[in-house]
């Protein structure tokens, strides 16, 4: 008898999970992809150790897609987006992305933000000829895995050397740099700080590594303090740059901090101590979005984003929105989803009206855009400085 | 000269972290010739519980806003370090009731209510965030029903099960128990970084010659001081502790004269798992790292290493073993070549063990064939 109610025990329960994991499928119409819906696939770190990029990200492209199709969808057909989340693992990017193009056979790809992501999902991409647009990669090599490789941001060839002229324009003839060794991004950035801050006159007084994931940086950080620099470059992301900026205070290390766009985050100041904390009126470069601008473009931006998310959007949410924005925009010029020609139709984009500023594709399918140096006041970013491309001779 | 003095201090206070961890690796190697790789969770755990009750369980005050509020604090934090213990206490004798035990005495049925409830946290986390009561409940009421389900299961491997002291299966089960730790930790609060907010005012003293030192690290120097002191006097001193060094000499000479050895080894892990536990919210609260639920895996590698290079078995050992890694990790890190720094940590291990075999203070036991 015993057996007997432990057996119907078991099946009730199998059944209960059975709903469970049934109720968390997603349907899926089955994938006619000439007719019916347009898939636009996205992957994007929803959750993770830089989860805020990749959320306020898809929010912007969400926002254009649902433009998008309030405004009647494209050539008739409205756009279906689909998002995977990659966990901020590049190992995961490539697999959800391979998924997206095989399965849910996305016509192209949005995303991602981190570089060491987009390289790794970049060369699915290639191999299987769908457009990827990456809204906020900045690394240099991004767009090397091939011509189906585009982006709406500026490099870090461009970003970092904002950091180094703003840097000596500052004031500072001597700087030491803290990188993540690990890090795509914050290596190359390094690099070309050094290369724009020395050809000014500066000089480079001490440089040190730390690995994602490192709990102590004190020795690192008094070795650079030692040298006795004016200013210190930490190119990494905000998860780390906080506890960084604490311990850097606590060595006795009290110059100005700069950064580049991976420190825009809203858990940059808390990670820090909380406003006025470890962080307070250092510098980082970001991309040409700050609530602060009095455009047009960002201001009408800012209403509708507000609107739909009762928060403020930061400049990822803006890149998010304006890749989604060109994507939609080619995909009406391409007047086809053929892979080939969408691809030529964002490849030739001119003069595209982002709410980042005008998109220009050059030939190695990067934008040419200006750039903001942010300063951290309280819990905000306020625009210090923003730099063109030919006004650092670029 | 002075900045040979700085590394030494943070290296110290360093080292101190991965001493407290250590000893628990090495308490429950000498008592059970285990690895308990699941030990760098329980310190992350510990992190995680410090994390909560910084920022929701207790009514820490602001203090930039009311720089008054320090006394309180201090005293809530002292209520943080308290709970944070228990919790990894209580959070170890969990993992050696329900992992370690059924290998070495068979399974019971109970068991599968345990087992039942680890299976139910991915159905529960689809329900909402864990922080609502109504989800700890669905949880609770899942897993017990889930148990039931497994019942005839657990009664069946039971009844098969062959005892047999294999130290390998139990060393796999340990990774399997870490891993469970870790990624049940980011199914149920996700892998943002968190960050533990000043609680207590910080301050920096600098000493003649140059050489800074903050309340932080004297914070953390003291406490681990202290808590190795007490677990000292416990080893020696108590009947539990003599209880723990009989079994460690010889577990079968033990039961035959009468000490109930499991008890004895939950108790080995529960004071393991409170020295992890404070390693854990001292980290957190006071060197302002992020804490996610993978980052124990780290210090829990160096710890383990530090364990064995003082010697598996000795807690003066395991204490010395962690201030020689931290000492080596930041002489390393300050230097050049900061890129190899857990590399150059390594190699000293390596040589050091070709030197003395069985660590720096652990005793050469020659097996007996």
């Amino acid at each position: 008898m015993v057996r007997v109610r432990n057996a119907v025990v078991a099946l009730g329960v199998i059944a209960v999970f059975a709903a469970f994991a049934g109720g968390c499928k997603k349907d899926q119409p089955a994938g006619a992809n000439d007719t019916g819906d347009i898939v636009i696939g996205e992957y994007a770190s929803l959750t993770g150790t830089t989860a805020t990029f990749g959320n306020s990200t898809h929010r912007g492209v969400q926002m254009a897609i649902d433009d998008a199709n309030a405004a009647g969808g494209v050539n008739g057909r409205k756009l279906r987006l689909v998002v995977e989340d990659d966990q901020s693992k590049p190992d995961i990017a490539r697999t959800v992305v391979t998924k997206l193009i095989t399965q849910d056979k996305a016509v192209a790809i949005l995303g991602e933000v981190a570089s060491t992501r987009s390289m790794a999902a970049a060369p699915v991409c290639q191999q299987y000829k769908v457009p990827m647009i990456s809204p906020a990669s900045t690394n240099p090599a991004v767009t090397d895995a091939g011509d189906y490789i585009l982006r709406v941001c500026f490099t870090d060839d461009f970003q970092a050397a904002v950091v180094g002229y703003f840097a000596y324009e500052q004031g500072y003839r001597k700087a030491a740099i803290f990188k993540d060794i690990k890090n795509d991004y914050s290596v190359a950035f390094a690099a070309n700080f050094a290369k724009e801050f020395t050809k000014r006159g500066g000089t480079i007084v001490g440089e040190q590594v730390f690995q994602e994931g490192d709990t102590d940086f004190k020795a690192q950080l008094t070795s650079l303090s030692a040298a006795k620099p004016d200013a210190v470059l930490i190119p990494g992301y905000y998860s780390e740059v906080g506890t960084i900026a604490r311990q850097a205070r606590e060595v006795g290390l009290k110059v100005p901090l700069l950064g580049g766009d991976g420190w825009d985050s809203p858990k940059l100041v808390p990670g820090a101590g909380g406003p006025g904390g470890a962080l307070e009126g250092c510098f980082f470069s970001n991309h040409y979005f700050s609530k602060d601008l009095k455009e047009e473009a960002t201001q009408q931006f800012l209403a509708a984003f507000k609107k739909k998310y009762d928060t403020d959007p930061d400049a990822l949410a803006a890149l998010g929105y304006d890749a989604g924005k060109l994507l939609v925009d080619a995909l009406k010029r391409a007047g086809s989803t053929d892979s080939a020609k969408l691809r030529d139709a964002i490849a030739a984009t001119k003069d595209f009206p982002g709410v980042t500023g005008k998109i220009t594709l050059d030939e190695k399918r990067n934008a040419r855009k200006a750039a903001l140096i942010l300063q951290v006041k309280g819990d905000r970013f306020g625009v210090f400085k923003s730099y063109r491309p030919e006004e650092i001779g670029q | 000269m002075q900045s040979f003095l700085q590394q030494a201090v943070f290296g110290i206070q360093l080292g101190s972290l991965y001493a407290l961890i250590a000893i628990g690796y090495t308490l429950v190697y000498g008592v059970l010739r285990l690895i308990n790789f699941a030990h760098g969770d329980v310190f992350m755990v510990g992190a995680f519980v410090c994390y909560y009750a910084c920022t929701r369980w207790l009514p820490f005050r602001d203090l930039s806003a009311d720089p008054a509020g320090a006394t309180t604090n201090i005293a809530l934090a002292v209520v943080v370090l308290i709970i944070t213990m228990a919790v990894c206490a209580l959070l170890g004798v969990l993992i050696e009731r329900f992992a370690y035990r059924p290998l070495r005495n068979g399974l019971r049925i109970a068991d599968a209510h345990f087992w039942g409830l680890v299976a139910a946290l991915p159905v529960a986390v689809r329900l909402g965030p864990f922080s609502h009561p109504g989800v700890l409940l669905a949880w609770l009421v899942i897993g017990v029903a889930f148990g039931y389900a497994l019942r005839p299961v657990v009664a069946w491997i039971a009844r098969r099960s062959v005892r047999a002291t294999s130290r390998l299966n139990a060393l796999i089960t340990a990774i399997g128990v870490s891993f469970v730790l870790e990624y049940g930790g980011l199914l149920v609060v996700g892998a943002d970084p968190n960050f533990v907010p000043t609680i207590v005012p910080e301050r920096v003293y600098v000493l003649p010659g140059g050489v800074r030192v903050g309340t932080p690290q004297l914070a953390i120097l003291a406490i681990s001081l202290v808590l190795m002191l007490v677990l000292r006097y416990i080893v020696t001193y108590t009947r539990r502790g003599k209880a723990m060094r009989a079994i460690a000499h010889d577990i079968e000479a033990a039961k035959l004269m009468g000490i109930d050895t499991d008890r004895v080894i939950s108790f080995t892990f529960a004071l393991g798992g409170a020295l992890a536990g404070a390693g854990g919210a001292l980290v957190a609260a006071l060197t302002h790292v992020k804490i996610t639920p993978l980052f124990g895996l780290l210090p829990g590698i160096k710890a383990f290493v530090a364990a064995v290079l003082g010697g598996p078995g000795s807690i003066p050992g395991a204490v010395l073993g962690g201030l020689l890694m931290g000492l080596a990790e930041a002489f390393v890190a300050g230097s050049k070549a900061s890129a190899f720094r857990d590399a150059i940590a390594f190699c000293i291990l390596i040589v050091l063990l070709l030197v003395r075999p069985s660590g720096l203070l652990g005793r050469h036991v020659a097996e007996k064939v």
